[in-house]
């Protein structure tokens, strides 16, 4: 069932997602720029940086494949799609029915393959190094993923996440529950992990031995740098959705809302994710990364929190809950 | 206090007293497990003030503040009193038993532990499934909980090896035994928590006495050290 009201609110969520995404990652920088004495270059930079990029050069290294050219098209494609899913600004998306969970957590995994395969492809010591540990992080966090989401599915019986968002916003009293709030704590450390911030990557380390992320784009210039950058900022603004809009649901455009309420719900969702995404960056600037070898220790706690959450979603609130 | 008001905040108490079990598995720092403890105390202590308050059973209440004040402020300060201050709060030459601030060399990893509680949680779970069929109602629904605590007790008086990482573990194992008590039976005689009590105290007050001649004698309370008689 196609509405005008959904289809509306999907083209919203991806237009604000495209576009608000390096506004986000300009907005976080000027946080922690600010708060360690630095005047920062504003929140528009990363648009700045975007377009000086878009009018250099594409350049191919030698004894590349396609592989290498079609990632950032890949990642950006895979964003775009979960921009378009993820209940941001309304829960009745068109694509919300194909798109669970799972299907979120596979679409994501799409993208990070796709550029740890373009990191090999390149043949140099540090894109397959970067390859290799985003491959590592990837195995720990996406169980954590599946095993927290499978603990918020329980309360609205359903892995939807239009409906889990749709049955938090109705009743208020599941987010102060212990599964949400270790569903919360788990879900936490795995979009940090997997969007490559503090403490388990530091996006703006100089060092290529510590790279992560970094290591593996260390080849792309020109317009693809700039295609890899836009939808790494949008996967963090996409996950920094999905996490407040999982837990602090309100203000979220219901199925058929009219246009003042898409724009209640993009003003909302825009305000939560620049409070989380403050929250974030004021919290990077008193962590150090972690070593590589102790990141699977963290990952391992958040999926203990996440099995923690599944369980006493499963057992406390049972069936005469 | 109605049912539901009642439900949620025993569920959020039982949360807490696993949460800070999860922390003490997960983390190295001694100051930090002993924060946890009496965090995971006053928890332990929630379940009978709620189960008193909603019953109106002051008799109930009386014993849940016993135990608050117990273990959640005067072990966890008998037992900060054997952590030293962190590193630059004092002055390096007053420093004793250095490394006493770390749960050092555990026999099983972090990683490791962390996966063992998650299996000792579905046990407790499976285990427990029984135990609440008998009687389902919010209290013993949350006793799995309990006994998953336990389980955790047991861990990690198992694998670790310092003397202070020994009574924070045999606290956390008391504490899930005491936390089955009152979640299945709401609360014990008064004699018999009183009696258990002492003993907790009177325990932790020899082993911080031990401690502290054993860190004079030997520099450090490593009980791996303690397996052979020396001169």
């Amino acid at each position: 069932m196609l509405s005008v009201s959904g289809v509306a609110g999907m083209v919203t969520q991806v237009v604000g997602v495209a576009a608000g995404a390096p506004l986000l990652v300009g907005w976080m920088r000027q946080v922690r720029a600010r708060l360690e004495g630095r005047a920062g270059p504003g929140p528009a930079q990363p648009w700045r940086d975007l377009r000086k990029q878009l009018h250099k050069q594409n350049i191919t290294p030698d004894g590349t494949t396609v592989v290498f050219a079609a990632a950032p098209v890949v990642l950006a494609g895979t964003s775009l799609v979960i921009a378009a899913i993820v209940p941001g600004v309304t829960t009745g998306s068109p694509l919300d029915r194909v798109g669970d969970l799972f299907a979120v957590v596979g679409v994501l995994l799409l993208g990070t393959v796709a550029l740890a395969l373009a990191g090999l492809d390149t043949g140099t010591a540090f894109g397959g190094m970067g390859a290799s540990r985003v491959v590592t992080i990837a195995a720990l966090v996406e169980p954590t993923i599946l095993v927290a989401g499978v603990a918020l599915s329980v309360p609205a019986h359903s892995s939807n996440l239009g409906r889990i968002v749709a049955t938090t916003a109705a009743d208020p009293g599941l987010v102060a529950s212990p599964a949400a709030a270790l569903a919360f704590a788990a879900l936490a450390v795995v979009v940090v992990a997997e969007t490559g911030r503090l403490p388990v990557d530091n996006p703006a380390t100089h060092l290529e031995l510590t790279m992560v992320h970094e290591a593996m784009i260390l080849e792309y210039t020109g317009p693809r740098l700039a295609l890899i950058e836009w939808a790494a900022a949008m996967r963090l603004t996409v996950l920094l959705t999905l996490l407040v809009n999982l837990f602090v649901p309100w203000g979220v455009a219901g199925a058929g809302a009219g246009p003042a309420g898409l724009l209640v719900g993009l003003g909302a969702v825009a305000f939560k994710v620049a409070a989380l995404g403050t929250a974030l960056a004021a919290a990077e600037v008193f962590l150090a990364k972690l070593r590589l070898f102790r990141v699977p220790e963290l990952l391992a706690g958040s999926f203990l929190l996440g099995l923690l959450a599944a369980t006493t979603s499963y057992f406390l609130t049972g069936p005469a809950g | 206090m109605s049912s539901h008001t009642y439900t949620s905040l025993l569920y959020l108490a039982s949360g807490v007293l696993l949460l800070s079990a999860v922390g003490i598995v997960w983390g190295r720092p001694l100051r930090v497990a002993v924060r946890l403890l009496a965090a995971q105390g006053a928890a332990l202590a929630a379940i009978p003030v709620l189960g008193g308050a909603y019953r109106h059973d002051w008799y109930l209440l009386g014993v849940g503040l016993a135990v608050c004040v117990l273990r959640a402020a005067v072990l966890p300060g008998l037992l900060a009193r054997l952590v030293p201050p962190p590193v630059g709060l004092t002055d390096p030459r007053e420093q004793t038993g250095a490394g006493e601030r770390h749960e050092t060399g555990p026999l099983l990893g972090t990683s490791a532990s962390l996966m063992v509680t998650a299996g000792a949680v579905v046990l407790a779970y499976a285990v427990g499934q029984p135990l609440v069929a008998l009687d389902p109602s919010p209290s013993t629904r949350a006793a799995p909980v309990a006994l998953a605590v336990v389980l955790m007790g047991v861990l990690l008086l198992v694998t670790r090896r310092r003397a202070v990482s020994q009574i924070v573990a045999f606290l956390t194992l008391d504490n899930g035994i005491a936390a089955v008590a009152f979640l299945l039976t709401s609360g014990v005689p008064l004699v018999v928590e009183l009696g258990a009590s002492l003993d907790l105290l009177l325990f932790v007050l020899v082993t911080q006495v031990l401690t502290a001649r054993m860190r004079v004698k030997f520099g450090g309370t490593d009980l791996g050290e303690l397996q052979e008689l020396h001169e």
